[in-house]
């Protein structure tokens, strides 16, 4: 298991300082700089452009620029926000809870409902269930997100009048952020109605976000399911006389799922990468809408800490799904 | 099964009862653009930071009338200007309390101290406060240069503050009411400074106006409470938040949803079924704005006036205000808004004439000209298309032989790349600061010609002394007289096309009650009301 370990973590610390690569040229790549976008049309004086650049420390050498970002990120450090002037770190905490109570909720969402989906298809394979379900679940699996979001807008909350348009509350509630997820600062909160509000914002970003990783996980439950559907063991199992249940829901499904949980833990990036439209036209403040504002803006700390952070999340879920491997299938850990 | 899920959601959805804005609370739902930066407006400039910040929670020492350009007495009672032009001594009015919050009780009116306060943080780079936060003032020591004006500000006695300047600058007045001349609390600051979180101060706003700071959740909701004491006696609503809300196609959708009174910048292909919707309505004013195409003076041929002239008369503007504009543009013909004082009437626009046009290009012995037009790759109000606009200016040219190529780029590389003099001719345009020929027609000066700021490079003498001149007077008949005739110079040499003034509208629900829209861009809700 040690040694296991070791060799993931070997993997990602090259990994890791690729990535700070990536993000710290990505973002200087793009044409344009903070100062110029501030100033508009306007204009600034070549003088005061460098001095204001110098300001920032953006007129030191590159590979110092870079060294300053690694040194910085190793002591939690990730810069200050051009924009806001405030810790980069302490603008992705206070975003960041709103993200994860989204794409939480959004996998929840996904797997909920594709997991027996994708069961279901794989029994009755050759179905109408199974040909409707993969049907839908092409359509979902290619379904622009902007456009779905608006579509559902449109329909569920301007024509219907079901859902709230955006926002994770509405306005007419005063309440406390302490923890930054809404779902529980409105439970405690003193304000009755505010948890139902809470709820209700929730729906449709959920369905939008939840979309695209629903139809991965209903396609990838039904073939994984159908691959071990036809092992000797399942045959040898149903043989014996047990029951359908038992044959499906344990032997089955247990090797299934090592298919199906690495499908769900590689859905962390599509969530984050989804999460950007997704908080874009809900409205919803979290770290999506917010890197795509560092991002128009030329705010370099604050783009290239948010990418580093992301990333690092990113690559901690791969991480831990990789040990869920472990638990689920022992033999991987014994392999080497 | 997705299907089942998804009627079990919508269901689930329909028992839970939606909170739509009532009324009768006075909560004013404000569906803003963006999220501010900060809350200091000397710090954090954007249009969308001032909305959050000095528009609702400060004032200044002079103020703009509500929804008008007209000066009036704010923090300041009265003031006096000297013979001279170069002191002005302001008098403060009595009584003003600074908001007492849950992070902060007054334990005195507003005094001297913190008009001087305020603006040292500005230009001491020794001041306490100068540097918290990354202090860079874009305003101050940028736009409108007071390090360059200013001489000294003194206290002459707890409610009395005297500026003093180096040079006369007859706009001085104007500018000392935009947003970055709001008055802070130097009690406060200093409380901030002894707890060692100065940075506080910017996030957390204490001012004097109509409306008080309750919180920020940032990208979310920003919360006010009415100022119970308001000097200027109390706002009529209880409550205001601003709802943050990017997309104009979703902030429509709340409005007609009932979620919020207000959006600010609705799509222009959503204004008709905003008119047509018996809940809303839609208010519209011409914008203190002008949108541009300006020629590089520094290349051939277009140093040479007739083909500038030749230019102007090639275009159409007419047909370009009813496509790019759909209406809502009116045509152009002097670098000033016509709702701004100063602008010259006389002026005869050049008429759509594409064979005087030829002949102009003829006599300047220009035959097949091949240049560019550079298309701006953003919106704006005063141009909301520029793409759409350059191929129309493309076509109208091609009729007079003249071949252009419509360039366009990413923001920031545009305005650095047009500031450095790239371009043939650019699309650009300029929306007021303040309300002062000054602001629009030092886009055209020497100073800007080598600044970057004029994208014409152009550098003409004759309008240049008429524009110095005018710095200096005082007396505003003088003044306007002397923006008349650089007006008239300005036509004559055409450096510009002057391509249109947009209309701003706004969506509300009905219920408000005396929204005004600001000719400078900004969204004030005092005097405000919901029905």
């Amino acid at each position: 298991m040690f040694r296991f370990i070791l060799t993931k973590l070997g993997v990602l610390i090259p990994t890791f300082l690729g990535v700070t690569l990536i993000a710290f040229s990505f973002i200087r790549m793009l044409p344009g700089d903070p100062i110029e976008l501030l100033a508009g049309e306007r204009g600034v004086t070549p003088e005061r452009h460098a001095e204001l650049m110098a300001n920032l420390g953006f007129d030191r050498p590159i590979w110092e620029q870079y060294f300053s970002f690694l040194w910085g990120i190793l002591h939690g450090d990730l810069g200050v926000s051009f924009m806001s002037r405030q810790p980069v770190l302490e603008e992705f905490l206070t975003r960041f809870p709103a993200t994860v109570e989204l794409a939480g909720c959004a996998i929840i969402f996904a797997a909920l409902i594709g997991l027996p989906a994708g069961i279901i298809a794989a029994v009755k394979r050759g179905s109408a269930f199974d040909h409707t379900l993969m049907g839908i679940s092409l359509t979902g699996y290619s379904m622009p997100i902007f456009w779905w979001g608006l579509l559902l807008i449109i329909l569920f909350s301007a024509t219907l009048g079901w859902t709230p348009v955006s926002g994770r509350l509405s306005a007419l509630f005063w309440i406390e952020q302490d923890t930054g997820f809404m779902l529980i600062d409105a439970f405690f909160s003193d304000e009755e109605g505010a948890f139902k509000s809470a709820v209700s914002h929730l729906i449709l970003p959920t369905i939008v976000l939840g979309t695209i990783p629903l139809a991965i996980i209903a396609r990838q439950t039904r073939s994984a399911m159908l691959e071990v559907l036809g092992e000797d063991y399942v045959r040898t199992a149903r043989a014996k006389g047990l029951s359908s249940f038992r044959v499906i829901g344990i032997h089955a499904l247990r090797n299934a799922l090592i298919t199906v949980v690495t499908v769900i833990g590689l859905q962390v990036g599509v969530l984050l990468a989804g999460a950007i439209l997704t908080e874009t036209i809900f409205s919803w403040p979290g770290i999506g809408k917010w890197m795509i504002d560092s991002i128009f803006r030329r705010d370099y700390f604050a783009v290239q800490g948010g990418i580093v952070l992301i990333a690092s999340i990113v690559m901690m879920v791969n991480l831990f799904v990789d040990f869920m491997y472990g638990l689920i299938n022992p033999r991987i850990l014994h392999r080497r | 099964m997705i299907k089942k899920g998804l009627l079990a959601t919508a269901a689930f959805a329909s028992m839970l009862a939606m909170g739509s804005v009532s009324a009768e609370a006075k909560t004013f739902v404000y569906c803003s653009e963006g999220s501010p930066e900060g809350f200091t407006p000397a710090l954090y400039t954007s249009g969308t930071s001032f909305d959050a910040s000095s528009r609702n929670i400060f004032n200044r020492l002079v103020e703009f009338e509500r929804g008008s350009t007209i000066m009036t007495p704010g923090l300041a009672q009265s003031w006096e200007v000297s013979e001279d032009g170069l002191s002005y001594t302001f008098h403060l009015r009595d009584g003003v309390q600074f908001h007492k919050t849950k992070f902060f009780t007054p334990s005195r009116e507003l005094n001297a101290d913190d008009v001087l306060f305020s603006f040292n943080r500005q230009w001491k780079a020794d001041h306490p406060y100068h540097k918290v936060s990354g202090g860079t003032y874009e305003y101050f020591s940028g736009y409108v240069s007071f390090p360059d004006i200013l001489q000294t500000i003194e206290k002459l006695d707890d409610k009395t503050v005297k500026f003093t300047l180096q040079k006369p600058d007859a706009a001085f007045i104007s500018k000392i009411a935009i947003d970055f001349a709001s008055i802070h609390s130097a009690e406060y600051a200093q409380q901030m400074m002894d707890a060692g979180t100065p940075e506080k101060f910017d996030q957390e706003p204490i001012g004097t106006g109509p409306f008080q700071f309750v919180s920020y959740q940032k990208d979310a909701f920003i919360r006010y409470q009415a100022n119970d004491d308001y000097w200027s006696g109390r706002a009529p609503l209880d409550k205001l938040v601003f709802a943050i809300t990017p997309d104009a196609q979703v902030a429509y959708q709340k409005l007609a949803a009932g979620e919020c009174h207000l959006i600010p910048y609705p799509n222009q292909a959503d204004l008709a079924a905003i008119e047509a919707n018996k809940d809303l309505t839609v208010d519209s004013q011409e914008g203190l704005n002008v949108g541009y195409l300006a020629f590089n003076t520094e290349k051939k041929p277009f140093d040479d006036k007739r083909v500038r002239q030749a230019l102007n008369y090639a275009m159409n503007k007419e047909a370009i205000i009813k496509s790019v504009f759909q209406g809502a543009g009116k045509a152009a013909k002097n670098p000033l808004p016509p709702t701004l004082w100063g602008y010259n009437e006389e002026i005869q626009d050049y008429p759509y004439d594409p064979a005087k046009a030829k002949a102009l290009l003829a006599e300047a012995g220009v035959t097949n000209l091949s240049t560019d037009i550079w298309a701006m790759p953003v919106k704006r109000p005063y141009n909301p298309n520029a793409k759409r606009m350059a191929e129309l200016i493309q076509a109208d040219w091609a009729a007079v032989g003249v071949n252009a190529e419509i360039v366009s780029m990413e923001w920031g590389e545009y305005l650095s790349r047009s500031q450095k003099g790239d371009h043939d001719t650019v699309l650009l345009g300029w929306t007021a600061d303040y309300p002062d020929p000054d602001n629009f027609l030092s886009l055209l000066n020497c100073a800007s010609a080598k600044s970057g700021g004029n994208r014409a490079r152009w550098c003409h003498k004759e309008f240049d002394d008429l524009f110095n001149e005018a710095v200096k007077v005082s007396d505003p008949e003088k003044r306007t007289a002397l923006y008349e005739q650089a007006q008239a110079v300005f036509k004559e040499e055409a450096p510009w096309v002057t391509v249109a003034h947009s209309v701003v509208h706004k969506a509300m629900s009905n219920k408000v009650v005396d929204f005004r829209i600001d000719p400078l861009g900004g969204h004030v809700f005092y005097g405000v009301d919901l029905k």
